[in-house]
């Protein structure tokens, strides 16, 4: 991760303070920190360590003979690696269909999120007109609003509009802009120059090539923490596509699986369940690891400005 | 639609007579006329032609977002509204009850039952939920060469979506198939089956979500950045330990993301649901113990057809969840502290 940290910077400031603190630090200091680091370390490791061992579970899980999964106690390393239970649990469902449905679904919402938010934030950020802050506070108000209250109108009125078991009631929602993402980006775009606005407007360009030539490419930080938030929260979503999607050849990976599993209660390959798993949360991890600092940005702009 | 658009521009453009005339000079202006103060073209009551220019553009830009929030905001809340005082199953013609559905509601011993698994939930994950993000902040901001693996180590969990890692937990506390009762096991637990008993189940609910907190750590992790290093030294010099610096300066220089994460939790936590549906398949046991209220809810609209009662269940969930952010946040102004917010 690319934060690093700048530790004790406007400490050598004082006259007297330097001396007696460095005093300090030799005399005892040196003796504590080798031992207080090691114990942060070890504390570090073993915090580290229990996090991942739900993940490793499931890795290790996910490459078990079916035998040596129904021994007890388990093991904690599989004694050999079954790769086939990854092309088992593949061709035990229509696992490929499903995780086309999500990447489908997933790309147009992302798509459809990023240019909606962005032309929103722009009107917000870079645009003066009468009224704008004030109708910005609204876009923050329904920022908190319990969703639930949402859900029951709108499968009414999408299943009205025959769009049940299409990706309609999952995408086209994207379109319209949302209070979190739509927050994230003008804050961003607030740092804009008005100057370079103002020289682009003089120069005749339209407002929309403004915004899309001249500030979009500027904004690609901010956009990429939004468009990554859309694809996760896509991807991640199990309400919108257990409500809209019931036939099995338009389900996601997230209800499939589930489908898959409550349909094969009894004899549910266990093995199998965790390499699908494996399968499903490995691209998310790929993503974080290529756009590591986008996510931390997104985050930390999302939760505090 | 434009009933309800009208109104708000309205307000916003005499609000901006006010308010937004001299944070404005000049953006749309000819470039001469940029040094000179605003010009007083404006009749009382009315607004200059660049201002209506301006605000026809602004509008233009916005208006994904005021058709969104129309279509999916305002009308939904309406239509809730109007259909929990019906009777309706999709198919047929609604049909007026009165406030029928809200009588039922709270005689149903299971809505008793389901507002009562969700508040042991939201008692124990969020406290513990803000304990866990502040103890992975403090770890992810240690002065240690490696601490970029610790991090990633830490937030990896949060990327895992919450059907995915009920799926692991199915097996992880399996106890024939999973570790967590071995690891149990070292502290002298018996092995027993935690999906089976109603509170056990909850708790493991309650576990699991520990394993997402990460995001609320990284906002804890930037706040823990923002505080200057000067007042650690500050307190240092004036005598105060680790622990007396965490509690006097870290805590309450923190307290504005404290009370962010407490309410996005809140709220959060009175939406859980998709981890009891995944590990109950859809039943929300055993005994009902993981019967939270949004399954509660999705069961009576999507197996049982009965939309009116479920809209008067969304109807109380949402005014119960705006009820509380508010309590959160007028019970906290006491205690939040935006001094360091700013730098």
């Amino acid at each position: 991760m690319a934060l690093t940290t700048p530790s004790a910077r406007p400490s050598s400031a004082g006259a007297t303070p330097p001396s007696s603190s460095r005093r300090h630090r030799s005399a005892d200091g040196t003796r504590r920190s080798w031992t207080s680091s090691v114990l942060a370390r070890v504390v570090l490791v073993a915090l580290s360590l229990l996090f991942l061992l739900p993940l490793y579970w499931m890795v290790a899980s996910a490459l078990k003979s079916g035998q040596e999964l129904a021994q007890y106690p388990p093991t904690w390393f599989p004694t050999d690696l079954n790769w086939v239970n990854f092309r088992d649990a593949v061709n035990a469902m229509p696992f490929w269909q499903f995780f086309r449905n999500t990447v489908v679904i997933t790309v147009l919402a992302t798509a459809f999120a990023v240019v909606s938010n962005f032309v929103v934030a722009y009107g917000f950020a870079c645009l003066d007109w009468p009224g704008r802050d004030k109708v910005f506070y609204v876009v923050l108000a329904t920022l908190f609003l319990p969703f639930p209250i949402t859900l029951i109108p709108m499968f009414d009125l999408w299943a009205n509009l025959g769009a049940v078991n299409t990706f309609v009631p999952l995408v086209v929602p994207n379109l319209f802009a949302s209070a979190f993402f739509t927050f994230l980006l003008r804050q961003f775009l607030l740092q804009v120059p008005k100057d370079m606005l103002d020289a682009a407007r003089l120069d005749g360009a339209s407002e929309w090539r403004i915004a899309w030539k001249l500030v979009f490419p500027t904004a690609l930080p901010a956009v990429t923490a939004v468009a990554i938030f859309a694809a996760v929260g896509s991807w991640n979503d199990f309400l919108g596509p257990l409500i809209y999607l019931q036939d099995q050849d338009v389900q996601t990976l997230s209800i499939g699986l589930q489908a898959f599993r409550q349909t094969n209660q009894q004899d549910i390959q266990f093995n199998q369940l965790m390499a699908a798993s494996f399968l499903v949360i490995a691209p998310l991890i790929v993503l974080f690891f290529v756009f590591q600092r986008y996510f931390i940005r997104g985050i930390t702009l999302g939760g505090f400005k | 639609m434009v009933d309800s658009i009208a109104p708000r521009t309205a307000t916003a453009a005499s609000g901006a007579a006010t308010a937004a005339r001299p944070t404005q000079p000049g953006s749309t202006a000819p470039p001469g006329s940029a040094q000179a103060p605003p010009p007083r073209r404006r009749r009382p009551g009315g607004t200059t032609l660049r201002e209506r220019r301006a605000l026809r553009l602004g509008l233009l830009f916005i208006s994904p977002w005021v058709v969104g929030v129309i279509a999916f905001v305002l009308y939904p809340l309406a239509y809730s509204v109007v259909i929990s005082l019906t009777r309706y199953s999709g198919m047929t013609t609604p049909v007026w009850v009165g406030l029928d559905n809200y009588v039922t509601a709270f005689r149903d011993p299971l809505v008793a039952t389901s507002v009562g698994n969700t508040l042991y939930y939201v008692l124990l994950a969020v406290p513990i939920g803000l304990v866990v993000a502040i103890v992975l902040a403090l770890a992810m901001n240690r002065d240690v060469k490696e601490v970029a693996w610790y991090r990633t180590a830490l937030y990896i969990p949060s990327l895992v979506p919450a059907f995915a890692m009920s799926f692991i937990f199915v097996v992880f506390v399996n106890p024939q198939f999973g570790v967590f009762n071995q690891v149990l096991g070292l502290f002298g637990a018996e092995t027993t089956n935690l999906l089976g008993g109603p509170t056990s189940a909850k708790t493991v609910i309650v576990l699991m979500a520990q394993l997402a907190a990460g995001n609320a750590a990284l906002i804890f992790l930037a706040g823990l950045r923002n505080i200057p290093e000067t007042l650690y030294e500050a307190a240092r010099i004036d005598g105060a330990g680790k622990v007396r610096q965490f509690f006097s300066l870290t805590l309450p220089l923190l307290s504005p993301v404290i009370l962010f994460n407490l309410i996005t939790g809140i709220s959060a936590g009175l939406q859980v649901f998709t981890e009891a549906y995944v590990l109950t398949n859809g039943v929300g046991g055993p005994d009902n113990g993981t019967l939270f209220y949004m399954l509660y809810l999705y069961k009576n609209a999507f197996s049982y057809a009965s939309l009116g009662y479920a809209s008067a269940l969304a109807v109380l969930l949402f005014a119960a969840g705006m009820a509380l952010a508010g309590l959160v946040y007028w019970l906290s102004r006491r205690f939040v502290n935006y001094d360091v917010a700013a730098g």
